[in-house]
């Protein structure tokens, strides 16, 4: 099962994630090119501008509106990209498979890191579940996807600390990143990617069409 | 839940399409919807919403109907456009009338939400495709298809005849000679620098404001001209019916009109939907980069006009007034800040609504939703009922709306919550507030 996880089921992984998310996206720009209002109207300054507003931390108005919640939502979302790219144990096995050497983090940075996405994540958990506005809007697939994302972190963290048994845990670590990668262009884990366009096609229309801010 | 009263309104444009649609019929026209130029952008957003909920802050109808989950833009696009993608059309004609209800009445397609959602998802065009279906069913509040009705008739909203639009253009131009000696409204000027154009509440019920504008062209010394003809009027219900063939056709007359008379460009007057209609939306159908000409709104006219000293404010407010940013200008056109210029150059104590701006709240009449008409006006003044305080909390005794939908959904709100205000269109001050030429 080890070799298995850490084998094959990671490329199946890999494969299927930049493939799909490639369809996806290539599918996107296809369908969108044939609506006369979108691409025709984009610039690179405006879609910059709005990508660059709701990438800084509070640069737009609806962050400013809820800081707790956008600073939460902030530090989730850093430490979720940046945590799988560079962890120290992920740093070893690029080192092993192909010889990479890459900087990573000291391990207490990431285990702290680990914590704030795992409690971030039972926030929007709880919040999914208590906020009246968001609970209409949830389904139970929107807690399950949830779940895949937290899943690589939770079984990380768990292995870490070497509480219970290590080798099961790395096992559902392993399976649970390549469910992870996989689940991205098939849920709405896409927004991974997708936020870019979206965002680029709003800062256009808001700014190059009309003269305004989307922020 | 939404409200049960909206939901017992009995509407007859949309109890007669409940009667006569099959289920057939909706699934081909969802699915030729669905399918057409706008599913690229559709499938998107709705793949890519990870329904967390944060557009609801941003709009007025959710945070003036006690939060109520329903109102939340996110539930109204779950509720109509993605159960419809979902069951591929397969819907009801009771489901459409629902469907029909939240496009048009309670989203106003005022795109605040699109500026709170991270991703900038284009809430309002999913409820814009949402009408374009209804339309397309004939699931129509009856008041507002009655205004396209009367477009795709006479070519104007309000059934103003050839005839009454001249004499109309005649009496106010008599009107306007007690302020101004000799004063002319020069009809189908050649070459004339600006044409006016004006939409059909101005002659039917509001024309005064025709008078007034001939009062400052006069003054100012502007070479001007208005049409005789069809293509006067650009307000433009059938845009927000979702009848976009209708939408086009009035857009063509109206640019047709402006070229036939060689002007340099157009002057819009106080209208937002109308200025949106001509430089975005029709162009857009029409298959046009953009308008033929350039389109002046009224407040940019102004702001020139001040800027280069052809009016003179002598006579300033000292009262509080208020200023309503009109989404399809302010949002849709970024004329806050020469709004705010031409404000200040007629009062003296502005007093800002909070949140003003691109971040202001929509008068909830604008976007076709006043024109569905009285059987709506209680749920659309229910949905308001955040205007209404930002309006308290100013103080002001005078509010500024230069559109005309602000200027009526910002006087039902006064009335409705009983608030001690009046509106204004900018015109009006300043006919008042200039200076006239000597021996006028």
């Amino acid at each position: 099962m080890y070799d298995f996880a850490s084998g094959p089921l990671v490329w199946i992984a890999m494969i299927t994630f930049v493939v799909g998310m490639a369809v996806r996206i290539v599918w996107m720009i296809r369908t969108i090119k044939q609506d006369p209002t979108v691409v025709p109207v984009m610039t690179v300054r405006h879609s910059l501008r709005s990508i660059f507003h709701w990438l800084l931390p509070f640069g737009s108005r609806s962050m400013r509106t809820r800081p707790f919640f956008s600073g939460l939502s902030y530090a989730f979302h850093l430490c979720l990209v940046l945590l799988p790219l560079l962890c120290m144990g992920h740093a070893v096995l690029w080192h092993q498979s192909w010889g990479i050497r890459w900087w990573s983090l000291p391990p207490v940075v990431a285990d702290v890191m680990t914590a704030v996405v795992i409690i971030a994540g039972g926030f929007f958990f709880l919040r999914r579940i208590m906020s009246p506005e968001v609970r209409n809007v949830t389904t139970w697939w929107d807690y399950v996807v949830l779940l895949i994302a937290l899943g690589p972190f939770i079984t990380g963290f768990v292995a870490y600390h070497q509480w219970l048994d290590y080798r099961t845990i790395i096992i559902l670590h392993m399976i649970s990143g390549a469910v992870w990668l996989m689940a991205i262009p098939f849920t709405w884990l896409q927004h991974m990617f997708m936020f870019f366009f979206s965002r680029a096609f709003m800062g256009s229309e808001f700014g190059a069409v009309r003269n305004a801010r989307d922020w | 839940m939404a409200d049960l009263a909206d939901m017992q309104v009995v509407d007859a444009g949309l109890e007669a399409a409940v009667a006569s649609l099959t289920p057939d019929r909706i699934e081909r026209v969802v699915t030729s919807v669905l399918s057409g130029a706008v599913a690229g952008r559709l499938k998107l957003y709705l793949q890519t919403c990870v329904h967390c909920g944060l557009c609801a802050d941003a709009c007025h109808t959710y945070v003036s109907r006690n939060r109520d989950p329903d109102f939340a833009p996110v539930a109204k696009v779950q509720d109509t456009l993605a159960v419809m993608l979902k069951k591929k059309g397969r819907v009801s004609a009771e489901f459409m009338k629902n469907a029909a209800r939240i496009a048009f009445i309670e989203c106003g397609g005022c795109r605040r939400c699109s500026m709170y959602c991270p991703f900038g998802i284009d809430i309002a065009t999913m409820i814009m495709t949402v009408r374009r279906i209804c339309s397309l069913l004939g699931m129509v509040p009856q008041y507002i298809q009655d205004t396209t009705n009367s477009h795709s008739a006479t070519s104007n909203q309000m059934w103003v005849q050839a005839d009454d639009w001249i004499d109309t253009l005649m009496w106010q131009e008599e009107d306007a000679q007690l302020e101004v000696n000799g004063l002319r409204i020069p009809l189908d000027k050649e070459g004339a620098e600006f044409l006016y154009s004006v939409i059909a509440p101005e002659p039917k019920v509001m024309a005064q404001l025709i008078a007034n504008m001939a009062v400052v062209m006069t003054v100012a010394e502007v070479d001007w001209t208005m049409p005789s003809g069809d293509g006067w009027d650009n307000s433009n219900m059938a845009m927000f019916s979702g009848d976009l063939e209708i939408m086009g056709r009035i857009e063509r007359e109206h640019w047709e009109r402006a070229l036939e008379l060689r002007v340099g460009s157009v002057v819009m007057g106080e209208c937002g939907h109308a200025y949106r209609g001509a430089v975005y939306d029709g162009p857009k159908w029409l298959g046009w980069q953009g308008p033929p000409l350039p389109m002046v709104h009224a407040v940019e006219f102004y702001y020139d006009l001040l800027r280069e000293g052809r009016i003179e404010i002598t006579d300033k407010l000292t009262e509080p007034v208020t200023i309503q940013d009109p989404c399809n200008i302010v949002r849709g056109r970024g004329l806050h800040d020469k709004l705010r210029y031409v404000v200040h150059a007629l009062c003296d104590n502005v007093v800002e609504m909070d949140p003003r701006n691109e971040h202001n709240y929509c008068c909830a009449a604008g976007g076709g939703v006043i024109n569905c008409g009285p059987p709506w006006k209680l749920a659309r003044l229910k949905s308001i009922k955040i205007k209404a305080e930002q309006l308290k909390r100013t103080g002001a005794g005078l509010c500024i709306t230069p559109c005309h939908n602000c200027h009526h959904g910002v006087e039902d709100v006064i009335g409705h919550y009983n608030i001690d205000m009046h509106t204004s269109f900018i015109i009006e001050l300043i006919v008042k507030q200039m200076k006239m030429p000597a021996g006028a």
